[in-house]
Parts: structure tokens; sequence; C-alpha cells
């Protein structure tokens, strides 16, 4: 069962991959979506508004970021992570 | 096109009431917005991510200019037509809004297209990349003369053949609060409307929007069968080098006589000029004083118009939009007219086309643009 903030999450990364929330399926990639740098950029600024954190991702050098985003739930995990940090 | 053309011919005023996030904090509260836009109508998804409003006016003037000139690009003109867009903001709302979220509102990030929405270029970028134009592309900014330097580099590259085609024109969004609230510092922005060359006026009015034309090689043009609006003849550029906000007579003369020169045209083939005439007296006073220092007794002859009267000072597109009035005057043979005129100045006597619209045939149009520094450029075009 997904948590509120992984459907919050989702919705978001739907919105900017021009899916359905049904469409966006943990396993995928950002690739997969569709999503290039700038897309993810754009999401990541909707989540942290969203949820009024920051997260810690360099798009100069994504893979040598501490913030995985290999996949839609590793995305999710580190926001939920981020989100409990908070509280 | 063709609507501003019947706008014109109607002298309808589009100056009203401001309507945008806290402009009842403004001691101005007139301005000559763009209504009923919606940018999503126009533009691609991607584009509106990166579109301030400026670049999304841009957008939309170069596709009707395109659309109008009838032009595809094939991959050969791709590879050399470019795209010059004059803006003296550029992404100034994309600015205002970012101050407001991080000084207002206390946020602590922007949206992270914050800096390609704010860049000058990016009007200039969007069009290139919208049409796939890969040759000679830029933005210039001179103030009040933006759009005219941009129409006039791109008619200089043309002639000089650097570009069989170029796109170019002006773009502005300053009807915001940071860009309002700016502008009232100087003291120069009329409470209720723009009337120049009138003895009662009592500033300028800002505008807002964008117009962007199709500059085509005669011979290219004419072997595609293209519908050509006017021959542009002359283009000259100049420096007062003297004051960052007083016009120039001299330095305002020695343009127009160049534009004439540069088109190697007697001042006497001039029927009418489309004047910067902001409605400060500052400026109304010595462009008319220049226009008799260039023209002499034939300034009595000639139609002078200020359209921002009815569109108000869309600043660095201003130029731009005003040569649509020209285009009319050679095409149409109407004269746009200077509305609000209702007091004659016995220092603006000449023929400034007052509060109707004017049936005359013209050979040969003048568009000025005198910018804040004294950046002067002026336009020649003739009837083709």
């Amino acid at each position: 069962m997904a948590s509120a903030v992984a459907n919050e999450i989702i919705a978001i990364i739907a919105r900017q991959a021009m899916l359905t929330p049904d469409e966006v399926r943990l396993d995928m990639t950002l690739d997969e979506l569709g999503f290039d740098s700038l897309v993810l950029v754009e999401a990541l600024f909707a989540i942290e508004e969203k949820f009024d954190i920051s997260v810690p991702y360099n798009a100069n050098d994504p893979d040598e970021t501490e913030f995985d985003i290999s996949s839609i739930g590793a995305v999710i995990a580190g926001i939920e992570a981020l989100v409990a940090a908070r509280a | 096109m063709h609507e501003t053309y019947a706008a014109l011919i109607q002298g309808r005023v589009a100056i009203g009431p401001l309507a945008f996030r806290d402009s009842d904090r403004l001691s101005v509260q007139v301005g000559a917005e763009v209504k009923g836009f919606v940018p999503e109508a126009h533009l691609s998804r991607s584009e509106l991510g990166f579109a301030d409003r400026f670049a999304q006016f841009a957008l939309v003037a170069a596709r009707q200019a395109v659309a109008e000139a009838g032009l595809t690009f094939n991959d050969d003109l791709a590879e050399r037509a470019g795209v010059i867009v004059g803006t003296a903001g550029g992404g100034l709302t994309t600015s205002d809004e970012a101050y407001r979220a991080v000084y207002a509102e206390g946020k602590n990030r922007v949206h992270p297209f914050t800096v390609p929405r704010l860049m000058h270029s990016a009007a200039a970028s969007l069009v290139g990349m919208a049409l796939g134009l890969r040759g000679p592309s830029f933005s210039v900014s001179t103030a009040c003369a933006s759009s005219n330097h941009a129409m006039g580099l791109a008619f200089q590259m043309v002639r000089g053949g650097a570009a069989p085609v170029m796109l170019a024109g002006g773009a502005e969004a300053m009807l915001c609060f940071g860009g309002i609230k700016a502008w009232e510092g100087l003291r120069v922005l009329s409470p209720d409307g723009c009337r120049p060359f009138s003895g009662d006026r009592n500033g300028l009015v800002q505008g807002e929007g964008a117009a962007v034309f199709v500059f085509e090689d005669y011979d290219h043009a004419r072997a595609r069968g293209a519908p050509m609006l006017a021959e542009v003849v002359g283009f000259a550029m100049g420096a007062d080098a003297g004051d960052m906000v007083m016009p120039s007579r001299d330095g305002a003369a020695r343009v127009m006589a160049g534009a004439l020169a540069d088109a190697g045209l007697a001042h006497e083939t001039v029927g009418y000029i489309n004047a910067h005439g902001t409605g400060t007296t500052a400026n109304d006073r010595t462009e008319i004083a220049a226009i008799r220092q260039v023209f002499g007794a034939h300034a009595d002859k000639l139609m002078i118009s200020s359209t921002k009267s009815m569109h108000g000072h869309l600043i660095g597109a201003t130029g731009a939009v005003e040569l649509i009035a020209c285009l009319m005057a050679l095409r149409m043979g109407v004269i746009a007219p200077t509305m609000g005129h209702r007091v004659p100045d016995p220092d603006c006597a000449l023929d400034v086309v007052p509060n109707v619209a004017r049936q005359a045939r013209v050979d040969v149009v003048l568009s000025n643009a005198f910018a804040f520094g004294g950046l002067n450029a002026v336009l020649a075009l003739a009837r083709i």
C-alpha cells in the first residue's frame, strides 16, 4: 500500500511525464518515463515545494549525487526519508 | 497584423486599468495590457516551461510572421536564417515572481527554469527552436530603441549577404509590479493616458507585446513569389553620448538624416514619420525640433504620428509594433492617427495627424526610436 507521500510523488512525476498516475510503476526508470535532466529538475522542484524539503540532487553530476534516482521506487524512498527527517 | 491595421485605423486606444498582481499598490494605474492572451493556446508544453511572457509574445508574433510570409525553411535556408529579438526588460516578469517568492513570501527556492526564462536572449532562442533556424541569432537590448536596432541589424545582414532571411522584431512584458514600480521612480508615467504632441500631455504609458517581421533578400523573396509588405531602404543608428534620460535634438536629427543617406533618398521623398512620440515633454519637443532640423520647409508637408497614444510604449518592442503603422501607410495609404490630441503645443506645431486616421499616398516613411541613454535608431522604408 503506497503512502500518502508516495501517491503525491507519483502524481507529480506522472504530471511531468504526461501520464496518468496508474501508468507510473515503481520499477520504472526515469529514462523509461522520458525524463531528461531538466524535466527531473522541474519534478524535484515541485516535490520540494510540496513537502518543504531540500533534495540533494546535483544536475552537474547526477551519478555522483547521494540521492538515488535509479528508479521511481528509489526516488520515492529517498523523498520519504527526507520527509521523515523533516518531521 | 490585419487586426492591428483595423485598430490603428479606428484609433482604438488600448490603454486601461492595470489588472496584474499587486497593481493596486502602484501609484500609476493605467497601461496597455495584452488582454485575453492564453499562452497554452499558442505554445507547446515544453515552450511554456521556458517562456517568460515576453518570449511567449515573441513566439506568437514570429509564427504569425512566417505564416503570413508563406515561408518554409528547407534545410539550406534554415541553416542560414536567424532571428534577432529586441527587448529592454527580457524576462522581467520571471525575475519579479522569483524575487517575490524569496523576498516577500520567504521561500528558499525559485522555479528551476528561472534563469533560462529571464535571459534576454530566451525569446531569440525559443523562436529559433520553434522554426528550426540555425543561422545568426541573438537579442539586442537598447532600451526603447531595442527593436529598431534588431530590425536594422537584420536589414544590414540581409543586405550584406550574411543571411538570405532574418526574422527580427521586438518583445516586451514589463507590465508587472516590479516593472512599473521601477518606472514610477522616474516620474515620467502618465496617470491617465498617452497624449503625444498635445499641449496637455503628462507622460508616457507602458504597453506590452511583440511584433516580428521577415526580412528577406529581394531576389529571394521575388523568386518564391513572396507577399512583400515594403522595402527596407535605409537604417542608421547613433549615440548622443550626452545624457542618460534627456534626448538630444542633434542626436535624433543625425540618425534620421543618416537613414535617408543610407537609403540614398532626398528628404523630400518622405511622406510619413512614425514618431518616437512618447508623450513626455522632453521627447516630443526634441523630436519635433529634430524633424524640423532635418527636413526644413518640407517638415510642414510631413505627416507625423505617434501610435503610442493607442498601444502605449512597448519599450524594447515599440519600434516593431510601430512598424505596422509604417507598413499600413505604405501599403494601404492610411496614416495612423495620434490619439488623445486635445490641445495644440506651439513647440510641436507640425502635422501630427490628430485623432483621426487619414488617407494619403506615401512613398517613403521613417520609423524613429530614441532610447534612454541616448541610443538612437531609425529605419527608412519604401513602398514596393
